[in-house]
C-alpha cells in the first residue's frame, strides 16, 4: 500500500472518531473538540488531495484558509460557551431548550 | 513499519484518548494530535501549512481551551442522546463509502510535481480573494468575541453598582 493511500485510510479514521465524538458528547467543549478533530482530517485530506495530483503548493493555500477559519470559529464557539455557563450554569447541549417554543 | 504508518497510529491513538478524557486533559491530548497532524503535513510534502498547523493547533487552541476550560469549569460528561450502536453504524457506513469511492482512485505513487507556482505565488497573487476572505473573517471574529464578552460586562456592572 502506497503512502498516500496509507495516509487516507488514517484520515478515514481520524474523522470517523470525530463524528462519534461529535454525535455522542453533550458537554460544548466536547462538542468544539471533536469539530477540530474532524477539520485536521480535512487538512490532511486537502494535502493528501494536492499530493496525489501534484499541485501542493496549491493544497496548501487552501488548507491554510482552512486553519484560519477554524481557529476563527472555535474561538468564536468558546466565547459562546463562557456566556452560556454563564446565562444558564451548565454545559449540557441537551439541556439548552431556550429557543425551542 | 514505516514512519508513516507509526505517525497515523499515533494520530488515531491520540484522537481516540482525546474522545475519551474529561474536557482539559482532552485539550492536551489535542495537542498531541496536532503536533502528530503537523509531523504527517511536513512528511505528504506541505512544510508551510505544517509549522501554520503546529504553532495555532498545538498552542493557540491549546491555551484557548484551556482557559475557557477554566472560566466554564464544567468537568461533566453526560451520557449522549444519540444511541452508541447507531452511531457506531452511521461512521462505518460513510467511511466505508469513502474508503470504497476515493481509494482505488489515488495513485499509488506521489505525482510528479507539476509546473506550479511557488507557494508565496500561489497565496498571495492567485489566491488573494481568499486571503480577503480570511482578513474579513478574522475581523469579524474579532468583533464577535468583543460583543459576545463584552455584553457579560455590562451585565455585570449594575451589580457592581449595587454593592457599592
Amino acid at each position: 500500500m502506497s503512502p498516500l493511500q496509507l495516509s487516507f485510510m488514517g484520515i478515514i479514521a481520524l474523522l470517523g472518531v470525530g463524528l462519534y465524538a461529535l454525535l455522542a458528547s453533550r458537554n460544548l467543549i466536547k462538542i468544539i473538540i471533536a469539530l477540530q478533530i474532524m477539520t485536521k482530517s480535512a487538512i490532511l485530506a486537502l494535502v493528501v488531495a494536492g499530493n496525489a495530483t501534484g499541485r501542493i503548493n496549491l493544497s496548501q493555500s487552501i488548507a491554510l484558509t482552512v486553519i484560519v477559519v477554524d481557529t476563527i470559529v472555535a474561538v468564536l464557539a468558546l466565547a459562546l460557551v463562557v456566556q452560556i455557563k454563564r446565562q444558564t450554569g451548565h454545559l449540557d447541549a441537551a439541556k439548552l431548550t431556550d429557543l425551542r417554543h | 513499519m514505516s514512519i508513516d504508518m507509526v505517525l497515523i497510529v499515533g494520530l488515531i491513538l491520540s484522537a481516540i484518548l482525546t474522545v475519551r478524557a474529561r474536557p482539559l486533559t482532552a485539550a492536551l491530548w489535542l495537542a498531541v494530535l496536532s503536533a502528530i497532524t503537523a509531523l504527517l503535513l511536513y512528511r505528504l510534502g506541505a512544510p508551510e501549512v505544517a509549522v501554520i498547523e503546529l504553532s495555532v493547533g498545538a498552542g493557540l487552541i491549546t491555551v484557548l481551551l484551556a482557559f475557557a476550560i477554566s472560566m466554564a469549569e464544567d468537568e461533566s460528561m453526560p451520557a449522549s442522546i444519540v444511541p452508541r450502536p447507531f452511531a457506531w453504524i452511521l461512521i462505518l457506513a460513510a467511511g466505508g463509502l469513502l474508503l470504497w469511492l476515493i481509494l482505488p482512485q489515488l495513485p499509488g505513487v506521489k505525482a510528479a510535481t507539476a509546473a506550479e507556482a511557488p507557494f508565496i505565488t500561489q497565496m498571495w497573487e492567485n489566491r488573494l480573494l481568499d486571503l480577503l476572505v480570511q482578513i474579513a473573517i478574522i475581523i469579524s471574529g474579532v468583533i464577535g468575541v468583543l460583543s459576545l464578552l463584552g455584553e457579560s460586562r455590562r451585565t455585570a456592572e449594575p451589580k457592581m453598582e449595587a454593592r457599592s
